[in-house]
């Protein structure tokens, strides 16, 4: 008997805790959901941010649009902006605001070749297209002379899961070869026309470290934080760029539209790393709705303000890239267009 | 209670027809044989994916049948008692205890390399991972369902039949074949039936381990050793993502077929089972 009371007691008081912890949550922390990629810069800049709390769950991207559609959080968080079927699900106008940009790096297994291999945007392409077929292909050879590439048959590596990362390449891939384009198109899962999937970035590096002749694409951050050997792609100019924050962030130092919505993949910068991008966190313009207090949104839009200013001196140290002058720029008119009642609210 | 449960697998059922009800307007019955599964232009076929799933499920039973009978048989009659007993059928126990993320880990990092070494010796394309690989990490997960089931049933045996047959001057071998296996087969077959189905629905080592590839196979080599996919897999891996109506109603309908295909699957077993127990 006493065992089953006090168990009663324990469940109430279960109940009890859950319940309050559900009514502050109600009462001034705010609610984020969204992309995987980014989790990690959020915890760390909502540990840091003093004026709210924050609670950010790192369900997925297309997760995130889903809870913003059911308006159960105050921003979603995505790695690609929203597409015709998603921005018409949603109520009413979203706003995007760049966050931070992170660069998709191609890693390869080729037994004695180190990083820094030289690959264009269009061989990557027929490479996972499985047009080229060995390492040994003149058109890799052409682009590493000097180099001593053994004669090897190249495994394709994708990721198998819908993820931003494989929008970022499939997006990068779509731009410079119209083969690519054609035949597959960009999406966060498509129809791979060539070698074996991986589940999440551990997958894909998994399988490129244990099988010789392996191709596979991570994010940077993962790449680095795992010492995989990268290459360098080229970029729009010709030049070869090796992945690095600084080439991340100037990859988005590019005329950036007012609406922040922009593929920055194959940027027009000379400097920049070609296979980049922004991740957005998704806002609805008009911020009085769900019967929400003015001090909620005006919470939000500061919390996001600091996001994009002191926040990003974050970035680095998580192998994140800040974002650019042009980006935050663009990010501070976007978060000024928020209105509370039709009013500004910043 | 019972009712209980019919009424959610009535749920479960009702739901998946509805959420699929768009894709199934759209694509009709071709999505079973469809072999295109392409989001980006909206065009969905099952067949790679119902293909990989039954051949996974079935080389994996294949596989795991005699060592699952060898272990009943051991553990229920040559040996039912004793430390050394219970060691076995603990461990074999405690292998369905595993978390199946364990054996995909362990399958990618030190079952494929050895099956690589493997494909390069027999002259087929060394993946290393693929419906093989996937196939021997579902053997071993579904290995204690069908031996534990065994093991219970072969120890009921009652002892009169058996001493009758001893008395009789039948071998121990004797006794195993004509007493014990015909009194346990249908049970033994429950457990085997009982296996498959862990095996058709299983989801993360087969994810890790099958390549993912929704291309079919163009030889009966690479449909056995080259990479693959299963309709579980393809759920889980493409799922979070999905970001469009017809997108998402066509995963929830490779949902739906691999709901009929367990429910196929034992209906058949379940008249197999009438079948042995009647004669």
């Amino acid at each position: 008997m006493k065992v089953i009371k006090s168990l009663k007691l324990a469940v109430v008081a279960l109940a009890a805790s859950c319940l309050t912890l559900a009514a502050s949550a109600q009462d001034n922390t705010l609610l984020g959901a969204g992309s995987t990629f980014a989790y990690p810069l959020f915890s760390k800049m909502f540990s840091q941010y003093t004026a709210s709390k924050v609670n950010y769950q790192s369900i997925g991207s297309g997760g995130g649009i889903l809870q913003l559609t059911n308006k159960t959080v105050d921003f979603g968080d995505s790695d690609a902006p929203l597409n015709a079927d998603q921005t018409a699900k949603m109520s009413a106008p979203v706003l995007h605001i760049p966050m931070t940009s992170g660069a998709v790096v191609v890693t390869y297994n080729v037994p004695g070749v180190a990083g820094g291999l030289n690959l264009s945007g269009k061989d990557l392409a027929d490479i996972y297209l499985g047009k080229i077929t060995n390492w040994n292909s003149p058109e890799i050879k052409d682009a590493n002379k000097g180099v001593n590439i053994p004669s090897m048959p190249i495994v394709v590596i994708h990721r198998s899961d819908g993820s931003g990362t494989s929008f970022i390449f499939t997006d990068y891939l779509t731009k410079v070869n119209p083969d690519w384009a054609s035949k597959v198109g960009k999406a966060s899962a498509v129809n791979w026309p060539a070698g074996l999937g991986g589940k999440g970035s551990e997958g894909v590096a998994g399988l490129v470290k244990n099988t010789p002749g392996a191709i596979g694409y991570v994010e940077l951050a993962y790449a680095k934080q795992n010492n995989m050997p990268f290459a360098n792609i080229q970029n729009k100019s010709g030049k070869y760029i090796t992945p690095t924050l600084e080439a991340t962030t100037l990859a988005s130092n590019v005329a950036i539209p007012s609406d922040t919505k922009v593929s920055i993949t194959n940027t027009d910068n000379p400097k920049g790393y070609p296979i980049a991008s922004f991740t957005w966190a998704l806002i609805y313009k008009e911020q009085n709705y769900s019967s929400r207090s003015k001090e909620r949104a005006t919470a939000l839009l500061k919390l996001l303000w600091w996001n994009i200013h002191q926040g990003q001196a974050d970035c680095a140290a998580l192998n994140y890239a800040p974002l650019s002058k042009a980006a935050v720029k663009a990010a501070e008119a976007v978060l000024k267009s928020a209105t509370y009642d039709g009013k500004a609210i910043l | 209670m019972s009712i209980l449960l019919v009424l959610i697998i009535l749920g479960v059922l009702a739901t998946l027809i509805l959420e699929s009800m768009p894709s199934i307007k759209a694509l009709g019955i071709g999505f079973l044989w469809g072999k295109i599964w392409d989001p980006v232009q909206n065009i969905y076929g099952a067949y790679p994916f119902l293909v990989g799933t039954l051949l996974t499920s079935f080389i994996a039973l294949i596989i795991s049948i005699p060592f699952s009978y060898a272990i009943a048989i051991y553990l229920g009659e040559y040996n039912p008692k004793g430390w050394l007993s219970d060691l076995l059928k603990n461990t074999i126990e405690l292998i369905a205890a595993v978390p199946s993320i364990i054996y995909g880990f362990w399958g990618l990092f030190v079952l494929v390399p050895i099956i690589r070494t493997f494909e390069m010796k027999i002259g087929v394309a060394p993946y290393g991972i693929g419906v093989f690989t996937s196939s021997l990490i579902l053997a071993v997960m579904i290995i204690p369902y069908a031996a534990s089931l065994g093991i219970t049933l072969i120890r009921m045996v009652p002892s009169p039949l058996k001493e009758g047959a001893y008395a009789l001057g039948a071998t121990r071998y004797e006794v195993i074949k004509s007493v014990i296996m015909p009194y346990t087969r249908s049970g033994l077959f429950a457990g085997v039936l009982l296996s498959l189905g862990r095996a058709l629905g299983e989801t993360m080592a087969v994810t890790m381990l099958i390549g993912n590839t929704s291309a079919v196979a163009d030889s009966l080599n690479n449909a056995i050793f080259g990479p693959g996919n299963t309709m579980a897999s393809v759920i889980a891996n493409e799922f979070t993502e999905a970001d469009h109506t017809e997108y998402l109603s066509a995963l929830i309908e490779l949902g739906l077929v691999l709901f009929f295909v367990t429910v196929v699957i034992n209906l058949i077993g379940k008249r197999i089972i009438t079948k042995f127990t009647n004669n």
